[in-house]
């Protein structure tokens, strides 16, 4: 019985397994069940029964998001099917570790998806900086056109397809789902307007499914072992695995596969083997750097989905970022504001001269030079960044641990304030 | 060259100036250049793979070489160079051999990374942006390296360096010191 | 319609737009930066946000952009929610957080959108107190300036610049707050649009240097609503004057013609209007040398001149008004257009198919709704540029059609731009060589243009068994197009003079005919015509007076006397002609602006005024009269020809348009034009300057510290002063469009029936001519041998250069080439010329310079006639050409062209 899908061939003290290996461990047996006869249709009611969301960050159905491709003889007949590998929020480190650790299985899933959506050529999105991805996707890329999975009428089933590995050269907003179309077409890296959402109106005009790297890792389990297999990994309400990493104090930092609805405090005690000696924790942004804080009062709470919206955060990316007691909070906003002032592509009005003005306040709080208007601006930005205001998700991003810091770590900006220096120095 | 530019439309208009001339490729980076354009189905898509081409090649991407790429993707040079500055991996100004993507993103700084930086800027004298008088290293900040859980981290090339003390930069450094008069 | 609700007023509305155009159409004020009425939404700068409501329950409601959400019915929207009015506040300061504030220094303050914007959305204590962001500016060429510190980074420019007009030089660059607008390095801005940046930007970062150079506020410029005189489509325009010089032109709105924008040539190409080279004085030649007149000997001249027979040669960039002038002072017999013999039997041809009713002859806008387009031979980015304007959008239908079926509006520009991608719809682009527009063109057929009529009239053939056959060396592409233009909602043709075929205008007829037959309706055809009022005289004067014939009989001596209005005959007939007509002639009166070759010859010259100082009427492409008003006096000696040629000389140009309409045929609806004084309260005139002009009282203190009395206009409903009824709601009458609160030209929309569409008044001009009857097919005439060695003509043109008047202007100057001769590196190899080489042309002692390019027909040779450094009609339909020894100073410098052959790269 698998128990987890994503990472049961990867062992990153070895290469990662060839295709030959890969096959053994029931490798493409998802694409013999295509050629077999499942239908595009089937695979799609599959994919929405599984209730897949997605990995990337907005934990959309999956199924649903590509249900909107239009499919029958009126539709493009040309299609994509792209994957987001642009890892690059802050503190996330699980697609590089599917794409070096297990290559084949992110193929697999794209055959599946690209196949469900009829899309020809697959555009796999990777960070420039993911050096050793690349050569781990191409190498295995090669071997699985050597093999009939990928090229012309693959397996006999009269799909063709090809996966091509695009890399980036840095830029956040590439994540940005339509921004990295944008990439991909060689133009500045601008989110676009949605609607018409990309499953429409994508890559050079049309239909375009975007899918995160450990979504499509999803696809091969669900279709290998079935549906009430894939119900059945996980402990709360959402279905299936994932992967949860740490990063920041703790013993042992890492990334884990475990079944969503693993509590967090089991995550970081049992898995991060708990904070480092000395230290406790104040708090943590639990998808990486564009989460809401969460504190310690909320361990207990189940890690998926709902449990994490009830209070105020996003599951996101699930890699997260710890913040102890001898870390200044107000140090670790002012880093992450630092950061996406830099990403902001450059577009709206709010994310290209909010977020500068945010980053400046943090650098006189640290400086010393802080003002108790400086807190009031900050304040005003959390709204003025905020959801619906500015033209994609970037700046309402960087509002989730900038509003909620401002909350919960209030104290701290006061006394940067009063004191006239950062208290956590010494 | 002059077989690509007649069949060109419009874009590449040529006004009478003492504007910089573009450069030639070399065999070698028209070759790449020409496989990735197989990938695509629109000539513009190959700009950034065309910049990266050429940095691997040259370094860096000089006036010339943008005018050398716009011309043979037949793209007008000003979208070109709007795509070359919006990248951050994109170097439009000369570097050093190597390129040291330094991580300041958040679980880098909660592990420290501004002692790290400190003890890079006191051994090779240079901070973000800058590059070293031998013109060995440039250093540039980059936003996270997807490997948090061995924070510390950078990449100098193509190699990535991972749970970073102090200490460990005077070696990694002194072996690629030593590297690079190796080659050279 | 659909019905919304704004602040609990409801609207009727379009709910095909979107709610900031809609909010604006209604009247209300809503701020916004980077919506263009021509350009459609983006949703960048986030400037327009309202509150949505669910329902009539909703209390909470969302704020949305309201340029990126749809007027659609049962919208209810608050523009006044305090949310909304918050968050417009602090877009407005967060784009002013790196904005110099330097206002007072700015060109473009008071025309701002920006500090309108910043009133409107109550933002008026600066908090932001850490370190702006500064950029270096870019040298862009002698029309724009570059002050990139001002920039709101609202992308207009780069949205106008490269999606609008075609341009491929100007780019967004850089990221995050460190966007930058410019070249990739400093250089010319080549598109011939790129003046348009000047009111597209909502604030000072591409302002015009013109202007610049002699600065003077908005509301300080005494300005009228005027015509561009630049060629024969006639954009509305607003001078302005200030100090008794011309400082600058900007757009003025007409929804037929000219919309948002004009080209280069016409906001640029006045300054010659200040010139001191114009001809100040009325002279007579005595001796070898001119000698003023004194003003006694002025008041009988014309009597005592117009004492017996006399030739009248008109000219076809003088106004109607000084054309019929001459043809009531000389008879209609005596009376010649004064257009080249060959140019005149095209513009006749032009005007048969104007009234013939198979043919419509579409505005501007019409030519942006067409979904087919054919030009025959015309390079009308240098014979009419905004008509090369409104192809490429005329291209864009087809993405319209392709976004309405995946139910994207249309206002969603980016959208609709990425759906489609590289599909357009149909342009088959006929020419001589690679034009301007070949990169929107489906194709391009590059041939000599007699064999370019021959590809119209297979075209014509395709369509219809009624047309003649012809061969086609590309009858695949001439198929395609035939099918193209069958299958189009709205197809158009266009062809024109400027190639000096008869054939092709026939060719293009044939085609319109053919589409006639299986349509029934009338069929766009827009035959342009290369000047101002070529229509307009060519109306005035008998088809049969050819000014070979004029020529001949002064040579004759039948005739001894000639009066020549506006008119360089040097470029209208060959050297030899003219010499010997003008020496022959006893007594010569030339009315001019400049000294040209003619004037050289005159008797008698006297000075003719500007365009933008003088009231006049002027026929367009389309048949179309428009009203210029007079803008400001002359100050020197110049009258407008008209009232020299008058022997009333108190004649009010209004009378004389009203005669005109009596006398001239065609003319009948000509005194459509003039404003009716009952439109006007209390009969009080309309002042040229604005409410705030200032300085009045100053302005002279340096000669007399009495202010004068303000001059008295007695020709027109305006006035020269600021006294009088501002047409503040009547912007037919009002030279500079403002509005309380709307200090820029955005304010047009409120004289707007809706955004985008006609001024309120109406008033786009008088179509003139009259349809009926339909005429004729023609054949394709046989194919005239080329003699050996020589190679097929065909003419050249450039925006800046091909125009006389403008060619005056130093900032014209700065863009002009020199006369050159495009040709194939075939035949310049067979020749022995090298790029940039002197060519001897007939060996006449016509100079061009060697411009070899690699999309142009071996065989042929395309001729630009510099500005008068060569006479057109000196070469025949071929061109011998030889290496000239003759150590030039020409060159291509400036030349912008496409395909420009390079051996050594």
């Amino acid at each position: 019985m698998v128990t987890k899908p994503l990472t049961k061939n990867i062992d990153m003290s070895r290469p990662p397994l060839d295709i030959g290996a890969y096959e053994a461990t029931d490798g493409y047996q998802s694409l013999q069940a295509i050629a077999k006869g499942l239908s595009p249709q089937d695979v799609l009611q599959l994919v929405k029964d599984s209730g897949l969301k997605g990995r990337g960050g907005a934990g959309f159905p999956t199924g649903m998001k590509w249900s909107f491709v239009p499919q029958g003889e009126s539709s493009p007949q040309q299609k994509y099917f792209v994957v987001n590998a642009d890892e690059m929020e802050p503190g996330t480190f699980k697609d590089r570790l599917l794409m070096e650790g297990d290559p084949h299985l992110l193929l697999e899933g794209i055959i599946i998806g690209a196949y469900t959506i009829q899309a020809n050529i697959s555009y796999i999105f990777l960070r420039g900086e993911y050096v050793a991805s690349e050569q781990a996707l191409n190498a295995a890329i090669a071997e699985a056109r050597q093999r009939g999975y990928l090229g012309k009428n693959i397996l006999g089933t009269g799909f063709d397809l090809d996966i091509i590995v695009h890399t980036s050269a840095g830029r956040y907003i590439c994540g940005e789902e339509t921004a990295l179309l944008n990439a991909l077409e060689g133009k500045r890296a601008n989110p676009r307007a949605k609607p018409p959402f990309p499953q429409v109106s994508g890559l050079w005009g049309k239909p375009t499914i975007v899918n995160n790297v450990e979504t499509v890792c999803n696809l091969p389990g669900i279709l290998t072992y079935g549906i009430d297999w894939y119900h059945g990994l996980t402990k709360g309400n959402d279905h299936g695995t994932k992967l949860f990493g740490i990063s920041g104090k703790v013993k042992t930092p890492g990334c884990w596969e475990l079944p969503l609805g693993t509590t967090i405090r089991e995550i970081i005690e049992d898995y991060g083997g708990g904070m480092r000696d000395g230290l406790s924790l104040r708090g943590f942004l639990p998808g990486g750097g564009s989460t809401d804080f969460m504190l310690p009062e909320h361990l207990d709470i189940k890690f998926d989905y709902d449990e994490v919206a009830k209070v105020g955060s996003r599951l996101a990316t699930g890699t997260m970022i710890l913040l102890d007691d001898q870390t200044c909070p107000v140090g670790m906003i002012g880093n992450l504001m630092k950061f996406f002032a830099h990403e902001s592509c450059g577009y709206c009005t709010p994310c290209r001269d909010g977020l500068p003005w945010v980053d400046e306040i943090f650098r006189e709080l640290e400086a010393g030079r802080g003002t108790e208007k400086d807190l009031e601006i900050l304040h005003e930005h959390v709204d003025y960044l905020g959801p619906g205001r500015t033209f994609c998700a970037l700046a309402p991003g960087a509002t989730a641990p900038l509003g909620s810091g401002l909350k919960y770590f209030a104290e701290d900006f006061e006394r940067h304030v009063k004191e006239q220096r950062c208290p956590y120095r010494r | 060259m002059s077989e690509m530019s007649n069949e060109s439309t419009m874009v590449n208009n040529v006004i009478a100036s003492s504007a910089t001339r573009a450069r030639r490729l070399n065999a070698e980076e028209i070759a790449e250049i020409e496989h990735e354009m197989e990938l695509y189905p629109d000539k513009r898509a190959v700009g950034l793979e065309a910049l990266k081409i050429v940095q691997k090649h040259q370094g860096w991407v000089s006036d010339e070489s943008l005018l050398a790429i716009a011309s043979y993707l037949d793209i007008p040079v000003a979208d070109l160079e709007g795509v070359a500055t919006f990248f951050n991996l994109v170097y439009r100004r000369p570097v050093g051999r190597k390129v040291i993507l330094f991580c300041n993103s958040v679980s880098c700084w909660i592990m420290g990374c501004d002692s790290i930086k400190e003890q890079i800027e006191h051994r090779l004298g240079i901070d973000f942006g800058e590059t070293s008088e031998d013109g060995d290293f440039t250093l540039v900040p980059v936003p996270c390296l997807g490997d948090c859980d061995r924070a510390p981290v950078m990449m100098v090339g193509d190699d990535l360096h991972r749970n970073l003390t102090p200490e460990k930069i005077d070696q990694i450094f002194e072996q690629y010191r030593k590297q690079l008069t190796a080659d050279g | 319609m659909a019905k919304i609700v704004v602040d609990g007023v409801e609207y009727e509305v379009n709910p095909d737009n979107n709610l900031l155009q809609e909010c604006l159409s209604q009247g209300l004020d809503l701020p916004y930066f980077c919506w263009h009425p021509c350009m459609g939404s983006v949703g960048a700068c986030r400037q327009c946000a309202v509150k949505q409501y669910r329902d009539e329950e909703d209390k909470d409601g969302i704020l949305v952009m309201a340029c990126m959400t749809a007027a659609s019915d049962g919208a209810i929207i608050s523009i006044e929610d305090s949310q909304a009015k918050d968050m417009r506040e602090r877009v407005i300061e967060s784009l002013m957080i790196s904005h110099p504030h330097d206002c007072p220094v700015c060109e473009e303050g008071g025309e701002c959108h920006l500090q309108d914007m910043t009133l409107m959305s109550g933002h008026n204590y600066r908090r932001y107190d850490k370190k702006k962001v500064t950029h270096r500016n870019q040298y862009l060429g002698p029309f724009i300036n570059h002050e990139m510190n001002r920039c709101i980074t609202c992308y207009r420019c780069v949205r106008f610049y490269d999606d609008y007009a075609g341009g491929t030089d100007l780019a967004a660059q850089a990221a995050h707050h460190h966007v930058y607008f410019g070249r990739h390095q400093d250089g010319v801005l080549e598109n011939e649009f790129s003046g348009n940046l000047v009111e597209v930007c909502p604030t000072g970062v591409f302002t015009d240097k013109v202007f610049s150079d002699h600065y003077t506020r908005k509301w300080d410029l005494q300005s009228a609503p005027s015509v561009c005189t630049g060629c024969a489509v006639g954009c509305n325009t607003t001078p302005g004057e200030r100090y008794r010089s011309l400082r600058r032109i900007v757009n003025r709105y007409n929804s037929e013609v000219n919309g948002y924008f004009l080209c280069d040539r016409g906001r640029f190409g006045f300054d010659y209007v200040n010139s001191d080279e114009r001809l100040q004085a009325a002279s007579k030649r005595v001796g070898g040398g001119l000698q003023a007149f004194d003003e006694a000997a002025l008041s009988g001249l014309l009597t005592e001149f117009a004492d017996g027979e006399m030739i009248g040669i008109g000219s076809p960039r003088a106004s109607n008004e000084s054309n019929f002038a001459l043809r009531c002072l000389v008879g209609e017999q005596n009376f010649y257009s004064g257009l080249a013999d060959d140019e005149q039997e095209a513009t006749q041809l032009v005007l048969e198919m104007a009234r013939d009713q198979a043919f419509h002859s579409p505005s501007i806008r019409e030519i942006e709704s067409c979904d087919a387009v054919v030009v025959l031979g015309e390079d009308v980015t240098n014979t009419a540029p905004r008509v090369a304007l409104a192809l490429r959008q005329a291209v864009r239908n087809r993405s319209l059609d392709l976004a309405a079926d995946c139910n994207i509006p249309a206002w969603q520009d980016a959208a609709v731009r990425e759906l489609a991608q590289n599909e357009r719809s149909p342009l088959a682009l006929l020419s001589s060589y690679a034009s301007r527009l070949d990169d929107v063109a489906s194709d391009c057929v590059i041939d000599s243009p007699a064999a370019l009529a021959q590809q119209g009239f297979a075209i014509a053939s395709e369509l219809s068994n009624q047309a003649a056959a012809a061969e086609s060396d590309h009858g695949d592409t001439v198929k395609r197009i035939a099918q193209q233009l069958k299958a189009a909602k709205r197809p158009l043709i266009i062809a024109g003079t400027s190639a000096g075929s008869i054939a092709l205008i026939q060719a293009a007829a044939n085609i319109a005919r053919a589409l006639h037959e299986s349509r029934g309706a009338a069929i766009d055809l827009c035959l342009l015509v290369p000047e101002v009022n070529t229509l307009g005289v060519s109306l005035l004067a008998n088809p049969d007076n050819r000014l070979g014939s004029a020529l001949s009989r002064l040579a004759a001596g039948e005739v001894k006397k000639a009066v020549v209005l506006e008119n360089d005959l040097y470029r209208r007939a060959p050297r030899a002609a003219v010499d010997s007509a003008l020496a022959k002639a006893e007594q010569l009166l030339v009315i001019d602006q400049f000294e040209t070759a003619t004037t050289d010859q005159a008797d008698i010259v006297l000075p003719s005024t500007a365009f933008s100082e003088h009231e006049a009427t002027y026929v367009n492409y389309e048949g179309r009269a428009q009203l210029s008003f007079q803008v400001h006096r002359n100050y020197r000696g110049a009258r407008p020809g008209w009232r020299w040629l008058m022997e009333d000389a108190d004649g009010n140009v209004e009378d004389l348009i009203n005669r005109c309409a009596e006398e001239a045929t065609a003319f009948a609806k000509l005194d459509d034009l003039l404003p009716a004084a009952g439109d006007f309260v209390a009969s009080m005139k309309i002042p040229r300057q604005s409410h705030r002009y200032s300085g009045r009282t100053a302005m002279r203190s340096n000669v007399n510290v009495h202010e004068p009395k303000q001059p008295i206009d007695d020709q027109s409903v305006l006035a020269f002063s600021m006294e009088g009824i501002p047409a503040s709601k009547d912007a037919r009458l009002m030279g500079a469009a403002w509005s309380p609160g709307w200090n820029s030209n955005q304010s047009i929309s409120k004289f707007q029936d809706e955004v985008n569409g006609e001024l309120k008044q109406g008033d786009t001009g008088t179509l003139l001519l009259e349809r009926s009857g339909s005429g004729q097919w023609y054949s394709a005439p046989a194919q005239a041998a080329t003699p050996a060695g020589e190679l097929q003509v065909a003419p050249a043109y450039q925006i800046f250069g091909s125009d006389e008047l403008s060619a005056r202007s130093p900032t014209i100057r700065q863009r002009m080439t020199d006369a050159y001769v495009s040709i194939a590196p075939k035949d310049a190899e067979r020749l022995g010329l090298k790029q940039g080489d002197a060519v001897s042309l007939n060996g006449n002692g016509s100079l061009a310079t060697a411009c070899i390019r690699t999309r142009i027909k071996p065989g042929t040779a395309a001729v630009y006639c510099g500005d008068g450094q060569i006479n057109p009609h000196e070469i025949g339909d071929s061109v011998a050409l030889t290496k000239s020894d003759v150590a030039g100073e020409r060159s291509l410098s400036g030349l912008i062209v496409s395909d420009l052959y390079e051996e050594d790269y």
